[in-house]
C-alpha cells in the first residue's frame, strides 16, 4: 500500500489505490473470540409451536368444551333477567306525551306533564333498576366529550370562575362562568319520572324509587366534589350562572340532601359519565326489594308519570323507559351467549374436521416439541 | 454503542448532502486509477501550496504568519460541544422524515378545530424519539471525546526552541513545523518528514496497520542529502523551507521538495513521509518536522463512517408503507364524508356544541382530525424497530462462533449495518479468483529455465501431502457426515490419506527410526505453524540441484550422462535465474534473533571468487561462445565443488542436527529468547526435510552427490574450518524472516533460499546474498523500478556481484515479459536456441496455467555502461521532477526494461481455501448462481473451477474469446443457440424421469468462460442483451482475464438489468469497485490489505463462511425481518381500525373509546418490545437443517414471506380481528348504559391479547425471553391502566380514567367479552396455519420435522450421488493439481464401496 510493490494480486488487473480507513481503533489487546453462550450463539432452548392439524385440534375441542357450557349458562342467565322497555318520546299522536314533545320550548318554565299507562306480565323478583334511555343522542361525539371541565367538577375553586376553554361554547353567561360549564352538562337529562303500581282494586301505590347509588362510588367520590365542601352550596357557587338550558342552579338540584346537590348530585354525575353508543340508557332509580317474599314490581298495571322536560324529537331521538332486573352479568343480553355457543360449536366442528384431516395427511407421529 | 454509527452517518448524509458518500464516490476506488490520472482527486488544488519552515528556526517569522491557518494537532471528532448539544442534536434529527412526521401531527393537534387528543399526548411519541436519539448521539459522542482526550494527551517528545532539547509534549500541541523525535514501537503523531533515522542507511521501518490494517512493514527513506550516518540530526541547524502540496488524503501519494538555505532543491515523495498513526518498527531513532497535523493528516482525511445502504426490502416495504398512507387517507375520508352525512341529516341537537359549520367545512376538520387520530397506521416507528431489529441480527452475526478465525483472532465485520435481510436475497455471486477461493498463500511449485522445466514432483507431493493429512484430520476430527456435500469428497480424501500413509511407511524404511519423533511433533504443531511452513520448505527438484551442483563441482564433468545435456550457458541462466529469484523483489529480511533491523556485515567473499567472476564474464560477454571456450579444468579445484558439497552436506547436517538438538541450541547465546520458537521451526524443518527425502530418489541423489564430495573434500585442505562455518551459517539461516508485500515475492525467495540462493539482508545500497558455493556476496543495488499495474513487472538494476556489469533483472506477468523479450540480434544458432527457449517456456507456461498455477517471468539484461549512464540520467531527472513525476518514472522504467533475456519462469500454487467446494456448492444448491471474475489466465481460471466445483466434469463449457466485435456478436448468438437446444435436450431428459431431488447436479449445465477482451466486447450496449440472455442461461459464469472496470460492470450489469440481488466477494484493492457495485459487498481480510474490507459491508476472513452468512444468517435475517415488518403492519391496521370502527358509533367526530394516554402508549410501550424481540430472535428454521439444506435458500429468496399478496392476507386479517374485536364488545355493550371508557375498556385489553397472543402464533421458535417480554408486555398494559384509573383524577381531560378499569376488571362481564373475543379473533389464522402446515407442509418445515433417521437416509441418498457423480469422467484440462483440488480424486471403487 504505501510503495507500490510488485503485487501477487496485480496480475488480476489494474491497480487501484482505493483510500485505505484510517483511524482504526487498536487492536483489542484480548482475543476478539466471541462468547459461546447459547444466547449469543442463538442456540437457547427453545418451544417451536408448529401448528398442524394435529397439534390444534385438541385446543379447537378444549375451546368447544369449554366454551359451549359458559354459553350456555350466559343464555339462561340473560333469559332470567326480566327487562321491560317502554318509549315515551310522543312520536304518535296517540301517544300520551305527544303534546309535550310537540309544544317543547326550553323557555316553558311550567313542566309538561303526561303519564303513560303499562302492563307488567311478569313480576320482576330481584332489585329492580329503572333507567332512561336516549337514542341517537351521540354523547360520545368528539367535541361534546371534551365540553366539560374535571377540574371545576372536583371542586377547584379557580377552576369554578374560569373554567376550562374546552367548555366553549357554554362556559361564560353573561359574563358569569357557568357552572358547571361544557355541553355535557348544559344537555342534562332533566325528566322526571315517577312509577306508580295500580293494584288490583284501582289504587295507585307510589314506588319507591332510591335516587342515591346509581352513580359509581369512584365519581361521586372522588372525582366529583362540591367547591368549599357541601355546605351552604349557594355560597360556594356565588358568582357563576346557570347553564344556559337547566331550569335551576346546580346547587338546586337536590336541595333536600346536602350530600346529593351540586356536583355530587348523582343524576348529575351519571350524566356527565358519557355513553359510549348513540343508542344507551342511564340508570335512573333503583327499586329495592322489600322483603324475599313479595317480588319487587308483581306483574301487573303501572303508571309512568313523567315531567317532561327534555326535548328528543328535534334530532330524531327516542326517549324510553326501562325496568330492568341485573345480573352476575350485567343486564339482559343474550348475544354474548349467542356467541360462545357458536364460537363452541364452530370450535367443535372444526376440531371433527381437523381430526380427520390429521388422519388423513398427517399419519406422521408429529409432536410440537422439538427440543433444541 | 459504534453500532449507532449509522444514525450519526444518515443525519450526516442528510445534512451534508453528499459528502456521505464518499466511499461510492472517491475516484481512487475506481479501477484504472494509476499513477497517470493524478489530478482528479477532488482534494487537490493544484497551484496551492503548503509552505513549511522549523517553528524554532530562524524563519520563525515566516512561520509565524505561515503557519497561522495551519491545523495544531489536536482532533476533535465530536460533533457537538456542551453547549450546543441541544439545538445542534435537534436540528439534525429534524432532518429525518420520520420525524417530521411525528412533528407534523403534534402541530396539527395545535389547531383548536382539528385537535383530536390533548396536546400533550401527541408530543410524546416524537418526545420519546428524540430523547432516545439523543441520548444515544449523546453517549457515542462522549465516548469520541474521550477517545480523542487520550490520544490527544499521548506524550510525545518535541523539540523545544527554549530549551534547545527534546522535551515531552502533549500530541494536541505538535504544530507544523515542529521537530518530533520517536523511537521504536511509537505511534507517529502526525505526518512528518523523515528527517534522520538512526539506520545507517536512513532507513525506518513503520507498520501501518493502524491505516489500512496491512502488518507488513513498509520502508521510508530519510530525505535524499540529508546524513544518513553519524552525528544525530540538530534542529537548530535546519534552515530549510519545505514546500509541499496542499493536505489531501490519498495515501500513496506525496509530493514537494525542500529548498535548502543555500537554494539547492531536493524532492520529496511518499516515501519520506511518515504517517500519522502508524508505528515505528525496527528503528531506534527518528526524527522528523510536521509538515501535515491533525485533521490535515491523511489518516484523518480518509476517516469515513459506516455505510449506508438501503435494502431490498426496505424499498419494497415503502410500497406498503405507502399503501398504509391510502389507507389511512380513504379511512380519513370516509370518515370526513361520514361526518359531512351525518352533520347534515341532524336537525337541532342538543348535544353538539357548535352547529354553525357547515357539514363540509367540518368533514374537512374530521379529515384532519382523523389523520392525528389513525395516525399510527403508517408505522413510522416501523423504521425505528426496524433499525432496533438490524442491530440485533448483526449483533448476532458479530457474535457466530463459526465467523471467528482462530489464526487471527478476527471475527466477522459488519461494517453496513442495515442490510443483513439481503444476505438472505442473494442471486447472483461474484467472486473474485485469488485470496478470495485460494488462500492467496503463495508457494513455489515448480519452475522453467532456459526451456527446461524441472517439474519438482518432490515438491509436489509435498504440498500433496500437506494436503491429505488436512482432509484426514477434518475426517477424523468431527462430522464429515454432517455436511451432506462432503461424502464423496471425504471418501477420496480417505483414499489419499491412506496414499500417504503408504508414504510414511516409506520414509520409516528409508530413515532412522529417529524419524518418529520429529513427525509426531510436526503433526501436532501442523495446525499452527502449517501455512508459513508450507511457503517455506520447497523441496528441490533433483534435476536442478544436480545441475546446480555441476555448476559448482568440478568433478562432473559437463556432458555426465544424465538425461539433459547441461551446457555452461544453461548453468549461467540456472545461476541469474536464482539471482534474480533472490534478489528481485522488495522482501525485508529481518532475523528472529536480532529484534531490530540490522544488516549482517557482509562476510568477506571466498577466496577464488575471481574465478568465478572470470567465468561469468565469459559468459555474459559472450554467452555462447562460452560452451566451446569453457573447459573443465578451468573450474576444478575451485571453491565451488566445496561449496557444493557443503550444499548437500547442510542438507545431511540438518539430520545430524536432529539427534543432539539441545548441544546446538546451546551454541549460540543470542538465541535463548527464541528458544522456543527456533525449537519449533527446527522440528518442522526436520519433518519437513525427512518428507522431502523419503520417497524419491532425490535423497540418494543427494547422498551420492554428498559421498563424492566427501571424498573431493578430503583433497581440500581448510575443509573442516569451512565446514563449521558454513553449518552456522544454515543455523542463521534458519532465522531469518521475509516480509513481503505480496505472497508471491516471499515464495520465490523462499524457493530461491532452497536451492541455497539466500537473500540475507537488504540495504539501501546493496543486497547481502548467499549464493551456493560462493558464500555470501554483496550485490550493489543501483534501482529498484518498483511493480505497477501499468508496466505488471518490477526491476532491479544491480551492480553484478561477479562479473561487475550493470544488470537489470525483471520479474513480471508472462504475457508482459514474453512481448519484451526480444529476440537477440546475433548468431543464428544463439537464435535458434533462444526461440527454443522461448517456446519451450511459453509451453511451460501453458501447461502450469492448466495447471492453475500462477505464473510468472523472470527476465534479465545486461546493460552497458554507456547505456546504463544514458538512462541513469533520465531516471534521475524523473525522480527530481515534482510535476508528472509518476509519468516520468513509468516511461523510464519502460525505457529500461527493453530487450530482455528470458531467463524462465516460475509456477507458484494458490491453494484453494479450506471447504471452498462445499461453500460453492451449498451456494449453487441455494439456487444462487456463482460468477467468478479473476484477472487470471483463462486456464488458471478453469482449473481453480474445478478444483473448487464450480465445474463439474460433465457441465458444458463454453468459452468465448473473440477477437473482434462482430465475431463475438455471432458467437454469443451461436453458443446462446447451443444452450437453448442443450436445455431443451435436458428438459426432456428430465421429464423423461429422472428423480427431481438431484436434478440440479445431474443435469449437465453450462458454463461460459468469457475472457477480459471479448467481455469488453459483450458489455457493450448491442451485445449486452444477448450476453444476459447467454449468461442467465449458464450455470455459472467465468470472467479471466477482467480488469477491476470490467468486475463492476459485470456486476451492474446484472444487478440493474435483470433486477436481483447480487453479492461481491474480493479481498483486494482491484475487488473494491466490484463490492462497491453489489448490493452486498464483502471482503475478505486475508493477506491483500484492507481496501477490500474497507469498502465492503461485510468481511469475513475465509471463503466458507460465506455459506453460514447467506445460507444461515441471511435466511434469518430476511424471515425475521420480513416477518416482524408484517406483523407490525397487522399490529397497527389491527389497533388503529378498532378506533376506525368507532367511527360509526360516534358521528364520525373522531372520539377514541379509550383514554389518549394508552392510545398512545399501545404503540410506544405495551407492543413494543415484541415485535423487536420477534425480530431478533426468531428462527424459523434451525441452523443445522438450514445449512443441511441449501435448497432453503430459494424459499427466502423467492420471497415467500414478504410478497405483495402476503401484505393484503395481513391488512385483511388485520381487518377480521378488529372487527372481531370491536364488534363482540359491542354487540355485548350495545343499548346498555356503557360509558365511553368502559366501552373501551375491554376492546382495549382483548385487542392486546390478540396482538400479544398472534405473535405467539406467528413465532416459530418462543424462549424464554419471548415469554418474559411478552409477559412484560401485557403486565405493563394492564399495570398501567390499573395504576391511572386509581391514581389520575383530574391529569386526563377529557377521558377521565378514574375508576373505569377498576371497575370493569372487577366485573366477570370483561373477562368474558375478552375471551370470547380473543379465541375468535385468532381462530381463523389458526386454523389457516394448521391446515397450510398439514396440507403443504413446507419444505422447511419437513426438515425442521426430520428425524435423525430421516436425515441419515437422506444423507445417504446424498452420498451415493456424490459418488456416482464423481466418477464420471473428467475433462482432460483437469491436470493433477493436488494442491488445489482436494476433492476431485477420481474414487477407486473399492474406497467407495
Amino acid at each position: 500500500m504505501m510503495a507500490s510493490s510488485y503485487n501477487a494480486k496485480e496480475e488480476d488487473g489494474h491497480h487501484s489505490g482505493a483510500p485505505a480507513h484510517g483511524g482504526a481503533a487498536a487492536a483489542a489487546a484480548k482475543s476478539k473470540k466471541p462468547d459461546n453462550t447459547a444466547f449469543k450463539q442463538q442456540r437457547l432452548p427453545a418451544w417451536q409451536p408448529i401448528l398442524t392439524a394435529g397439534t390444534v385440534l385438541p385446543a379447537f375441542f378444549v375451546i368447544g368444551l369449554i366454551f359451549i357450557p359458559i354459553g350456555i349458562g350466559l343464555f339462561v342467565t340473560s333469559n332470567n333477567i326480566r327487562e321491560f322497555e317502554i318509549d315515551y318520546t310522543g312520536v304518535d299522536v296517540d301517544s300520551p306525551c305527544y303534546s309535550c314533545a310537540r309544544n317543547f320550548s326550553w323557555n316553558n318554565t311550567a313542566p309538561c306533564l303526561c303519564s303513560v299507562d303499562f302492563t307488567l306480565e311478569q313480576p320482576f323478583e330481584s332489585n329492580v333498576f329503572m333507567y332512561y334511555g336516549l337514542s341517537n343522542f351521540y354523547q360520545n361525539h368528539r367535541r361534546y366529550v371534551k365540553s366539560r371541565d374535571d377540574s371545576q367538577l372536583y371542586g377547584d375553586r379557580s377552576a369554578l370562575t374560569n373554567p376550562s376553554k374546552e367548555c366553549e361554547p357554554y362556559r361564560m353567561s353573561d359574563g358569569q362562568a357557568i357552572a358547571p360549564c361544557g355541553a355535557i352538562a348544559n344537555s342534562l337529562f332533566n325528566d322526571t319520572l315517577e312509577l306508580y303500581h295500580i293494584d288490583s282494586n284501582g289504587t295507585r301505590n307510589t314506588i319507591p324509587l332510591v335516587k342515591k347509588g346509581i352513580a359509581w362510588w369512584t365519581d361521586k367520590h372522588v372525582k366529583f366534589r362540591n367547591p368549599g365542601g357541601n355546605n351552604n352550596l349557594t355560597a360556594a357557587f356565588r358568582g357563576t350562572s346557570k347553564p344556559v338550558n337547566w331550569r335551576k342552579p346546580v346547587y338546586d338540584l337536590d336541595p333536600s340532601d346536602p350530600d346529593n346537590n351540586g356536583f355530587i348530585n348523582e343524576d348529575f354525575i351519571v350524566w356527565m359519565r358519557t355513553a359510549a353508543l348513540p343508542t344507551f340508557r342511564k340508570l335512573y332509580r333503583i327499586i329495592q326489594k322489600k322483603a324475599v317474599t313479595t317480588p319487587t314490581l308483581p306483574s301487573g298495571r303501572y303508571v309512568l308519570n313523567i315531567s317532561y322536560n327534555y326535548p328528543v324529537l328535534s334530532f330524531d331521538g327516542r326517549k324510553r323507559m326501562i325496568l330492568s332486573t341485573i345480573s352476575w352479568m350485567g343486564g339482559k343480553n343474550p348475544f354474548l351467549g349467542i356467541a360462545y355457543i357458536t364460537v363452541g360449536s364452530i370450535c367443535f366442528f372444526l376440531g371433527v374436521v381437523l381430526l380427520i384431516i390429521h388422519h388423513k395427511y398427517d399419519t406422521r407421529n408429529n409432536s410440537a416439541d422439538i427440543p433444541n | 454503542m459504534e453500532r449507532f454509527h449509522w444514525v450519526q452517518h444518515r443525519c450526516r448524509t442528510l445534512l451534508a448532502g453528499d459528502s456521505g458518500r464518499g466511499w461510492y464516490s472517491s475516484p481512487d476506488g475506481l479501477p484504472n486509477k494509476s499513477a497517470l490520472d493524478t489530478h482528479c482527486s477532488p482534494h487537490r488544488i493544484s497551484g496551492k501550496r503548503r509552505m513549511v519552515f522549523a517553528r524554532h528556526g530562524p524563519h520563525q517569522h515566516d512561520y509565524e504568519t505561515i503557519s497561522k491557518s495551519y491545523k495544531g494537532n489536536a482532533i476533535r471528532t465530536t460533533k457537538y460541544r456542551l453547549l450546543t448539544f441541544i439545538p445542534m442534536n435537534l436540528f439534525q434529527q429534524f432532518h429525518r422524515a420520520a420525524n417530521l412526521y411525528f412533528l407534523f401531527l403534534a402541530l396539527l393537534n395545535w389547531v383548536p378545530v382539528v385537535e383530536a387528543f390533548q396536546k400533550e399526548i401527541t408530543m410524546i411519541p416524537l418526545l420519546v424519539v428524540l430523547t432516545v436519539i439523543a441520548i444515544k448521539d449523546a453517549l457515542e459522542d462522549y465516548r469520541r471525546y474521550l477517545f480523542d482526550k487520550k490520544v490527544n494527551n499521548n506524550v510525545v517528545r518535541v523539540f523545544s526552541g527554549k530549551q534547545k532539547v527534546y522535551i515531552d509534549q502533549c500530541w494536541k500541541d505538535v504544530r507544523v513545523g515542529d521537530f518530533v523525535r520517536l523511537s521504536c514501537n511509537e505511534i507517529i503523531p502526525a505526518d512528518m518528514l523523515l528527517l534522520y533515522s538512526s539506520d545507517p542507511r536512513g532507513v525506518c521501518y513503520i507498520e501501518t496497520a493502524n491505516l489500512d490494517g496491512e502488518t507488513n512493514l513498509k520502508q521510508r527513506q530519510v530525505v535524499s542529502d540529508h546524513p544518513l550516518q553519524g552525528v544525530e540530526f540538530s534542529p537548530e541547524t535546519f534552515h530549510s523551507r519545505i514546500e509541499c502540496e496542499n493536505p489531501n488524503n490519498d495515501l500513496n501519494r506525496f509530493r514537494g521538495y525542500m529548498e535548502h538555505s543555500s537554494g539547492g532543491r531536493v524532492g520529496l515523495h511518499n516515501s519520506n513521509l511518515l504517517l500519522r498513526s502508524c508505528t515505528i518498527r525496527n528503528t531506534e531513532t527518528v526524527v522528523g518536522i510536521v509538515v501535515y497535523a491533525g485533521h490535515d493528516t491523511k489518516a484523518m482525511m480518509n476517516n469515513s463512517g459506516p455505510r449506508y445502504k438501503r435494502s431490498q426490502l426496505e424499498k419494497r416495504l415503502n410500497t406498503d408503507i405507502l399503501w398504509c398512507v391510502v389507507l389511512l387517507v380513504i379511512m380519513c375520508l370516509t370518515a370526513a364524508v361520514g361526518h359531512g352525512f351525518w352533520l347534515k341529516n341532524l336537525k337541532d341537537p342538543i348535544f353538539v356544541t357548535d352547529v354553525e359549520t357547515p357539514p363540509t367545512l367540518a368533514g374537512f376538520y374530521v379529515f384532519w382530525t382523523m389523520i392525528i387520530v389513525l395516525q399510527v397506521l403508517i408505522p413510522i416507528s416501523l423504521y425505528v424497530s426496524i433499525e432496533i431489529v438490524k442491530l440485533g441480527q448483526v449483533y448476532f452475526i458479530h457474535n457466530d462462533l463459526d465467523f471467528y478465525n482462530e489464526q487471527l483472532d478476527s471475527r466477522i465485520q459488519c461494517r453496513a449495518l442495515n442490510i443483513t435481510e439481503d444476505l438472505g436475497q442473494i442471486q447472483y455471486l461474484f467472486s473474485d479468483k485469488t485470496g478470495t477461493l485460494t488462500e492467496n498463500k503463495m508457494v513455489f511449485r515448480c519452475c522453467s529455465i532456459y526451456g527446461v522445466e524441472y517439474p519438482h514432483d518432490e515438491n509436489a507431493r509435498r504440498l500433496e501431502v500437506y494436503e491429505a493429512e488436512k482432509e484426514k484430520d477434518k475426517a477424523a476430527g468431527q462430522s464429515v457426515t454432517l455436511r451432506s456435500g462432503c461424502s464423496g469428497k471425504s471418501l477420496s480424501c480417505r483414499s489419499l490419506s491412506c496414499n500417504r500413509s503408504s508414504v510414511s511407511l516409506h520414509t520409516l524404511t528409508a530413515e532412522s527410526g529417529e524419524e518418529d519423533d520429529p513427525r509426531s511433533n510436526h503433526i501436532q504443531t501442523r495446525t499452527s505453524a502449517f501455512c508459513s511452513r508450507m511457503a517455506k520448505e520447497v523441496v528441490p527438484d533433483p534435476e536442478l540441484v544436480k545441475k546446480l551442483n555441476w555448476f559448482c563441482s568440478s568433478v562432473l564433468p559437463l556432458s555426465e550422462g544424465s538425461s539433459t545435456t547441461s551446457s555452461s550457458l544453461e548453468l549461467t541462466y540456472i545461476t541469474d535465474f536464482f539471482l534474480a529469484l533472490t534478489i528481485c523483489n522488495s522482501v525485508v529480511v529481518s532475523s528472529a534473533s536480532q529484534p531490530r533491523h540490522m544488516v549482517p556485515e557482509a562476510r568477506t567473499p571466498l577466496k577464488s571468487l575471481e574465478e568465478i567472476k572470470l567465468m561469468f564474464q565469459r559468459f555474459s560477454f559472450s554467452p555462447f561462445s562460452a560452451l566451446s571456450t569453457l573447459s573443465p579444468p578451468q573450474i576444478k579445484g575451485s571453491p565451488l565443488s566445496f561449496t557444493s558439497r557443503l550444499f548437500t552436506r547442510g542438507k545431511a547436517g540438518s539430520f545430524t542436527i536432529s539427534t543432539t538438538p539441545s548441544s546446538t541450541d546451546g551454541s549460540e547465546p543470542g538465541k535463548d529468547s527464541y528458544m522456543e520458537t527456533s525449537n519449533l521451526r527446527r522440528k518442522l524443518d526436520l519433518s519437513a526435510t525427512g518428507e522431502g527425502g523419503n520417497a524419491g530418489p532425490v535423497e540418494k541423489d543427494i547422498r551420492e552427490d554428498a559421498i563424492k564430495d566427501a571424498k573431493a573434500q578430503t583433497v581440500c585442505g581448510n575443509g573442516p574450518k569451512q565446514d563449521v562455518e558454513t553449518d552456522s551459517d544454515s543455523d542463521t539461516d534458519d532465522e531469518l524472516l521475509y516480509e513481503a508485500e505480496s505472497p508471491d515475492e516471499a515464495a520465490l525467495v523462499h524457493a530461491a533460499r532452497a536451492y541455497r540462493c539466500t537473500l540475507r539482508g537488504r540495504s539501501a545500497e546493496s543486497l547481502l546474498v548467499d549464493l551456493p558455493g560462493i558464500g555470501s556476496l554483496a550485490v550493489q543495488l543501483l534501482h529498484i523500478l518498483p511493480f505497477d499495474s501499468n508496466r505488471k513487472r518490477m526491476s532491479v538494476v544491480v551492480r553484478h556481484p561477479l562479473t561487475g556489469h550493470v544488470v537489470v533483472y525483471t520479474k513480471g506477468a508472462d504475457s508482459v515479459i514474453m512481448d519484451l523479450a526480444e529476440t537477440p540480434k546475433g548468431a543464428e544458432q544463439a537464435q535458434e536456441i533462444y526461440n527454443h527457449i522461448r517456446e519451450q517456456t511459453q509451453k511451460h507456461l501453458d501447461s502450469y496455467a492448466r495447471e492453475g498455477l500462477r505464473t510468472l517471468c523472470i527476465a534479465k539484461k545486461v546493460l552497458e555502461e554507456e547505456e546504463y549512464d544514458v538512462w541513469l540520467k533520465g531516471q534521475l531527472l524523473a525522480e527530481s521532477s515534482i510535476e508528472n513525476r509518476e509519468e516520468l518514472l513509468l516511461e523510464s522504467a519502460q525505457r529500461l526494461e527493453t530487450n530482455l533475456t528470458l531467463l524462465g519462469a516460475t509456477g507458484i500454487v494458490d491453494r484453494l481455501q479450506e471447504d471452498v467446494p462445499e461453500t460453492i456448492e451449498a451456494l449453487q444448491r441455494a439456487g444462487i448462481k456463482v460468477w467468478v471474475l479473476t484477472g487470471d489466465k483463462q486456464e488458471t481460471a478453469i482449473n481453480i473451477a474445478y478444483a473448487c466445483k464450480l465445474l463439474r466434469p460433465n457441465d458444458q463449457l463454453l468459452t468465448a474469446n473473440c477477437g473482434s466485435k462482430d465475431a463475438c456478436a455471432a458467437f454469443l448468438q451461436e453458443l446462446k443457440l447451443e444452450v437453448l437446444q442443450g436445455q431443451d435436450s435436458m428438459t426432456e431428459r428430465t421429464a423423461a424421469g429422472t428423480d427431481g431431488e438431484s436434478s440440479l447436479g445431474s443435469m449437465a449445465s453450462f458454463v461460459l468462460v468469457i475472457n477480459g477482451q471479448t467481455l469488453d466486447w459483450a458489455l457493450q450496449e448491442e451485445l449486452k442483451s444477448d450476453f444476459l440472455e447467454l449468461s442467465r442461461r449458464c450455470k455459472a459464469v467465468i470472467c479471466c482475464r477482467s480488469t477491476p472496470l470490467q468486475k463492476s460492470q459485470v456486476v451492474r450489469l446484472i444487478r440493474d438489468e435483470l433486477g436481483v440481488m447480487t453479492l461481491a466477494v474480493g479481498d483486494g484493492a482491484n475487488d473494491v469497485s466490484m463490492i462497491q457495485m453489489a448490493d452486498v459487498g464483502i471482503g475478505i481480510s486475508g493477506q491483500e490489505g484492507m481496501q477490500a474490507v474497507m469498502s465492503s459491508d461485510f468481511a469475513v476472513s475465509r471463503f466458507k463462511h460465506l455459506s453460514k452468512l447467506l445460507l444461515v444468517h441471511g435466511h434469518w435475517c430476511y424471515s425475521r425481518l420480513a416477518n416482524m415488518i408484517l406483523y407490525f403492519i397487522y399490529k397497527n391496521v389491527m389497533f388503529v381500525n378498532l378506533l376506525f370502527w368507532y367511527q360509526f358509533f360516534c358521528g364520525f367526530s373522531g372520539s377514541v373509546m379509550t383514554n389518549a394516554w394508552v392510545l398512545i402508549l399501545f404503540n410506544l410501550i405495551f407492543t413494543s418490545v415484541p415485535p423487536l424481540i420477534y425480530g431478533v430472535l426468531d428462527r424459523d428454521t434451525p441452523a443445522e437443517t438450514l445449512m443441511g439444506l441449501p435448497e432453503l435458500y430459494q424459499a427466502a429468496q423467492a420471497s415467500k414471506v414478504y410478497i405483495p399478496h402476503m401484505f393484503w392476507v395481513t391488512v385483511l386479517d388485520a381487518f377480521y380481528q378488529s372487527l372481531v374485536c370491536f364488534f363482540i364488545p359491542y354487540l355485548a355493550l350495545a343499548g346498555s348504559d356503557v360509558g365511553v371508557l368502559s366501552f373501551g375498556s375491554p376492546i382495549n385489553a382483548s385487542a392486546l391479547l390478540i396482538i400479544l397472543l398472534h405473535q405467539v402464533l406467528e413465532s416459530h421458535t418462543l424462549t424464554w425471553i419471548h415469554v418474559v417480554v411478552l409477559l412484560l408486555s401485557g403486565g405493563s398494559y394492564f399495570g398501567f391502566v390499573l395504576l391511572f384509573s386509581v391514581s389520575c383524577v383530574t391529569c386526563s381531560p377529557p377521558t377521565n380514567p378514574v375508576g373505569v378499569e377498576t371497575l370493569q376488571m372487577s366485573q366477570p362481564l370483561f373477562y368474558i367479552i375478552c375471551a370470547v373475543t380473543t379465541v375468535t379473533a385468532l381462530l381463523p389464522r389458526m386454523l389457516f396455519r394448521a391446515l397450510h402446515n398439514t396440507l403443504h407442509r413446507s419444505a422447511a418445515l419437513k426438515s425442521s420435522q426430520m428425524d435423525k433417521v430421516a436425515s441419515e437416509e437422506y444423507r445417504k441418498r446424498m452420498q451415493h450421488w456424490n459418488l456416482s457423480h464423481s466418477r464420471v469422467n473428467r475433462l482432460p484440462v483437469c491436470a493433477d493439481n493436488p494442491g488445489l483440488e482436494p476433492g476431485l480424486e477420481p474414487c477407486t471403487s473399492s474406497v467407495v464401496s
